[in-house]
């Protein structure tokens, strides 16, 4: 509680500074905006609903490129974690995919898949297919050998292996990932519009700057990183649910 | 001689090019057989044990069950091995049913005999508790109870008690007696420790150093059941026992010792 209550403080102090540099002219308002005025927009925005259409936009695209790269990296990471051979061809094509900085994909990827929703997804799917990716292709890699000789010696087939050795072990390390999975679906949705679209909140920020509306900008931000950090506590839950079972994790009660 | 459970016929183990780790290893339990195998470290224990269980395949020579060549896993073995081989995802419930469930039993008859099996090792309380919540004994008991639940008719156990302390240690056996004299079973026991080998079986074996390690040594254990592990081991017969093996492992140590050194400097 204290925490919270020192938390709280710093950002009030924070704002304050803000608030206290561009009133007294040290800072021009014209570049760095004015919290008050930040204020103004989104209760503007938020009275009006107008937020709430751009936001659905943004967020759907969000989830879609998340559970979407989700599966895919699943699924590609389980089946090169258990094909050694295939992951062995492939390794230098994969290296160069995340190499690539992939934002520089956008453009295509509005040319091909046009300036709706389609072209965000495919971008967000981009960026989260290779966290997960990599961490499912460890996981199983990882898999401590003893849990496989003794799944094997009760009588485990190779299917019941891949769903009750491989894939919870694969599991754990999905988790892990999902925090910065979430980040780059975001990431990708925001982008995306950011560069071409013609709804969501990227859009709603590129149209603010087009206007040199500097305030709205910072409204654009303040709404993304809200909805960020909601994001990041959704997964955290789904975690708490899913991975009660591991050492130091809530349900744990030694 | 009752009916032969397992045997190792001219077991021959190399990986690569390297000096075999086994070479040329016969080797007999009976059907009702309580066997220790003991040896010194790097002697190639543990990969009899794999051979007999199939997860490997000797490189020549054969491993036969109950008098047919095996290939593949041995599907009537089970395995107690030496680390933690748990799910940890599991709770111990889940886990002793793994294997029931493996074998196609459906999950609530798993759960009922499970938990009737955690009762029989002394767990019937912590079922639902996860491998990270259970003591280092209480995890070995869980693994206990994994593998009898499958009611296999051989027993590999890969020093399976050595990482606990010696209290707990000295109640694993007592435990694993007491179990194994209800049900007899042809047992496969390796360890580095020659008292709990003599304590424990009806016959010790001794193993070469290693490489090309095989048995240079087979001692009868005439010392009578019930046992008790603790006590036994201050009885004149387990005396005797103790110094003639240990005249011969002595040997091998010394060698295995001596091999090591020379690897090191």
């Amino acid at each position: 509680m204290k925490l919270f209550i020192a938390r709280v403080g710093l950002l009030l102090a924070l704002l304050a500074l803000w608030y206290g540099l561009t009133e007294h002219g040290l800072l021009p308002p014209f570049f760095f905006g004015r919290p008050q005025l930040v204020g103004e927009v989104l209760v503007r925005w938020i009275g009006s609903g107008m937020i709430f259409r751009h936001l659905g936009v943004t967020l759907l695209e969000t989830a879609l490129a998340f559970v979407i790269g989700i599966a895919l990296g699943v699924s590609s990471g389980l089946w090169l974690g258990l094909s050694p051979r295939v992951a062995a061809l492939l390794d230098p094509f994969i290296k160069a995919c995340n190499a690539m900085p992939r934002v520089v994909l956008a453009p295509i990827f509005a040319t091909w898949f046009g300036l709706g929703i389609a072209s965000k997804v495919a971008l967000g799917i981009t960026l989260v297919f290779f966290v997960v990716f990599f961490n499912v292709y460890q996981g199983v890699k990882d898999v401590n050998p003893l849990l496989v000789a003794n799944a094997r010696m009760l009588g485990a087939t190779p299917r019941a292996l891949v769903r009750h050795v491989y894939w919870p072990s694969a599991m754990s390390w999905v988790f892990s990932s999902l925090h910065t999975a979430v980040g780059m679906a975001f990431v990708g949705a925001v982008v995306g519009e950011y560069l071409g679209s013609a709804q969501g909140v990227g859009y709603l920020i590129l149209q603010a700057e087009g206007s040199f509306d500097i305030n709205a900008v910072f409204a654009g931000i303040v709404i993304l990183t809200v909805c960020a950090l909601a994001l990041d506590a959704l997964v955290s839950l789904a975690e708490r649910r899913f991975l009660k079972w591991r050492p130091g994790s809530a349900g744990a009660n030694t | 001689m009752s009916e032969t459970a397992l045997q190792w016929q001219g077991v021959t183990l190399a990986f690569g090019g390297a000096a075999p780790v086994l070479q040329a290893v016969n080797l007999r339990v009976a059907a009702h057989e309580f066997l220790c195998i003991v040896g010194p470290t790097g002697c190639g224990k543990s990969t009899l044990l794999n051979l007999a269980a199939g997860l490997l395949a000797p490189s020549a020579g054969t491993v036969e069950v109950f008098g047919k060549p095996l290939t593949g896993i041995n599907r009537r073995a089970g395995y107690l091995f030496q680390g933690d081989a748990l799910l940890p995802w599991r709770n111990a419930r889940e886990n002793v049913a793994a294997g029931l469930v493996f074998h196609g039993r459906p999950r609530a008859i798993a759960r009922a005999d499970a938990d009737e099996w955690l009762g029989r090792v002394g767990l019937g309380a912590a079922a639902e508790r996860y491998p990270h919540q259970l003591s280092g004994g209480m995890k070995k008991r869980v693994a206990l109870a994994q593998m009898l639940a499958l009611k296999p008719e051989i027993l590999l156990m890969d020093e399976p008690f050595s990482a606990l302390d010696v209290q707990t240690r000295s109640l694993m056996e007592n435990e694993l007696l007491a179990l194994w004299s209800a049900k007899r079973r042809a047992v496969v026991f390796i360890t580095h420790d020659l008292e709990e080998a003599i304590a424990l079986g009806d016959r010790v074996v001794v193993m070469s150093a290693g490489p090309a390690s095989r048995p240079v040594g087979e001692f009868v254990i005439d010392l009578p059941r019930p046992r008790d592990v603790a006590e036994i081991r201050m009885t004149p017969a387990f005396v005797d026992l103790h110094r003639e093996i240990w005249q011969l492992l002595k040997g091998e140590v010394q060698k295995a010792y001596a091999a090591g050194a020379e690897a090191r400097t």
